[in-house]
């Protein structure tokens, strides 16, 4: 018994958790654009944190629940009905067989997050169920969700509905700061570019996907830009000769070769996923001592998150 | 050996050498050692021309500890550490501007036809560097220094299924169609990364690769798709 799958709207991909040991053959990690509102939608319905769950980008989903679960929607600002009435997100609700939902187009931000009681069975793939659209990779055939796809996942008719603190929503805005490690190849950027590129706000291009998101702005400079080949994380600024930056995210290549000025933040990746084309980032510069104490502070909140009962009523 | 910090949880290992395939080993040789000796802590490793990316988990252990392994690593070379059997695999490429867009700017700028950038091209036989950028993408070197050409200074937004293309001194053929910042010269019909098959890629790092120029109705009939 499956999530029946009838409008897959936009982009809709099954990410887990994420490939890791594979990157020999160039195999990248996939896994959510925002790790923050993914790791939530698990938590609502009482799930390990990687567990397998839908993004969806932009809206225009639409289900039908084949047999009793909780579900749980949290990331952007989207519009949900079960059978026609409203349902909240950042927080769990239980649905029976036949049940239909239906989500709207975001009004904030850009992905959300469709997370059920026990997440889905889905066989994996060279470890992980994350869906790389670019390798033909993970979620059920290597693609995006398709009308008429049945996600199977085992029936839950127990467990309690809970609700997100509001101190834990957070609020997607148009423009967001990014933190940096200066690394890899920043000493060629001179003084005045580093300078430029740490004051300047940076626009998001319509060049955005999975793999990287393009952002223009005044033309940041290395020094010499034909350095060899080498590994990428994820959350590299690469900045080729055109001057405009790309962050690398989620389905970032494994090697590259343009000069890069640092890594943001993973934590702080998810903000950019909620921008649009036209939206603004600025970069701030962060030491490796204040990046590993951010990262504790996030962990520590995501193994003792603020959950509250819901309401069974809407 | 320089050790910088990539990321959070990342530290690159530069080597200060030129690429070669002793040098490949050498970072071969170290990338075995540190996955038996940091075992669950290690998340990814990622070998290159002349680096290697190592990706720890920074809640199971720290920067110093991780620098120190790879410090300690690389000294203790093991003593004649046997190199895996190199195979040789030949690629069909079908060479041309319409085939690879970038072929024209390539011979212009090098002063050279157009054929003699393909001959320069298709008579040496590459070593496999390293793989990656997208599954199956084998880094191929040397390319003729004649036919050095930097990285575009846009990325293409996408670059067709089997192009063969150069960038800098490295050449290699994209298996899917992708973005892409290299110099494109021809195409290759065979299919270079398989999800279900053991091994998923035809390389490995070490094995050699040598091109056979093929025409436009042989691609088709390889399976290319035009």
């Amino acid at each position: 018994m499956s999530l029946l799958i009838t409008h897959p709207g936009i982009l809709s991909l099954l990410q887990d958790g994420g490939r890791s040991g594979y990157s020999h053959w160039g195999i990248t990690s996939g896994g959510p654009m925002d790790t923050h509102a993914f790791c939530w939608a698990n938590l609502l319905c009482e799930n390990p944190l990687g567990t397998s769950a839908i993004e969806i980008a932009v809206g225009g989903f639409s289900a039908v629940f084949q047999q009793p679960c909780r579900y749980a929607i949290t990331g952007a600002e989207v519009a949900v009905t079960v059978n026609g009435i409203e349902q909240d997100i950042w927080r769990s609700w239980s649905v029976e067989a036949g049940d239909v939902i239906k989500i709207q187009y975001a009004r904030k931000g850009v992905r959300c997050y469709l997370a059920i009681s026990g997440g889905f069975e889905v066989e994996p793939k060279f470890g992980s169920c994350s869906t790389v659209v670019r390798e033909g990779i993970g979620g059920l055939n290597g693609g995006p969700l398709r009308a008429n796809d049945e996600i199977p996942y085992l029936a839950d008719s127990e467990g309690d509905c809970l609700q997100a603190a509001a101190s834990e929503r957070p609020h997607y805005s148009r423009r967001t700061t990014l933190r940096l490690l200066p690394g890899y190849q920043n000493s060629l950027f001179s003084r005045e570019q580093q300078t430029r590129f740490f004051s300047s706000e940076f626009t998001v291009t319509g060049q955005c996907d999975r793999m990287g998101y393009r952002l223009s702005g005044p033309g940041i400079h290395a020094d010499h830009s034909g350095i060899l080949s080498e590994g990428i994380c994820l959350g590299s600024v690469q900045v080729p000769p055109d001057g405009d930056p790309i962050v690398m995210m989620a389905d970032h290549q494994t090697i590259g070769g343009y000069p890069k000025i640092g890594t943001v933040l993973s934590m702080d990746l998810g903000r950019l996923a909620q921008l649009k084309q036209g939206d603004t980032v600025n970069f701030a510069a962060i030491t490796r001592q204040d990046a590993l104490k951010a990262l504790s502070m996030m962990r520590e909140r995501l193994q003792n998150p603020q959950l509250l009962l819901a309401d069974e009523t809407p | 050996m320089k050790i910088i910090p990539a990321s959070e949880n990342a530290l690159m290992v530069y080597f200060d050498e030129e690429p070669s395939p002793a040098l490949c080993q050498t970072i071969q040789t170290l990338a075995a050692t540190l996955r038996a000796r940091l075992g669950d802590h290690l998340i990814d490793l990622v070998p290159s021309y002349a680096s290697l990316l190592v990706c720890f988990d920074p809640f199971a252990c720290d920067e110093v500890e991780v620098r120190q392994t790879i410090m300690s690593s690389s000294r203790s070379r093991p003593a004649a550490t046997p190199s895996p059997s190199s195979k040789l695999i030949e690629l069909p490429v079908w060479y041309g501007s319409d085939s690879g867009p970038d072929l024209a700017a390539l011979a212009q700028q090098s002063g050279l036809t157009e054929s003699q950038v393909i001959e320069l091209h298709h008579q040496r036989e590459y070593h496999v560097y390293c793989i990656g950028f997208a599954p199956g993408f084998a880094y191929l070197g040397e390319v003729d220094e004649r036919l050095v050409m930097p990285r575009l200074a846009t990325p293409r937004a996408q670059v067709p299924a089997g192009s063969v293309a150069i960038a800098e001194r490295q050449t290699a053929v994209y298996p899917a169609a992708s973005p892409g910042g290299w110099n494109l010269i021809g195409r290759c019909p065979t299919p270079l990364f398989d999800s279900n098959g053991n091994p998923p890629v035809p390389f490995h790092v070490g094995d050699r690769v040598k091109f056979q120029p093929i025409d436009r109705e042989e691609f088709e009939r390889l399976g290319g798709q035009l």
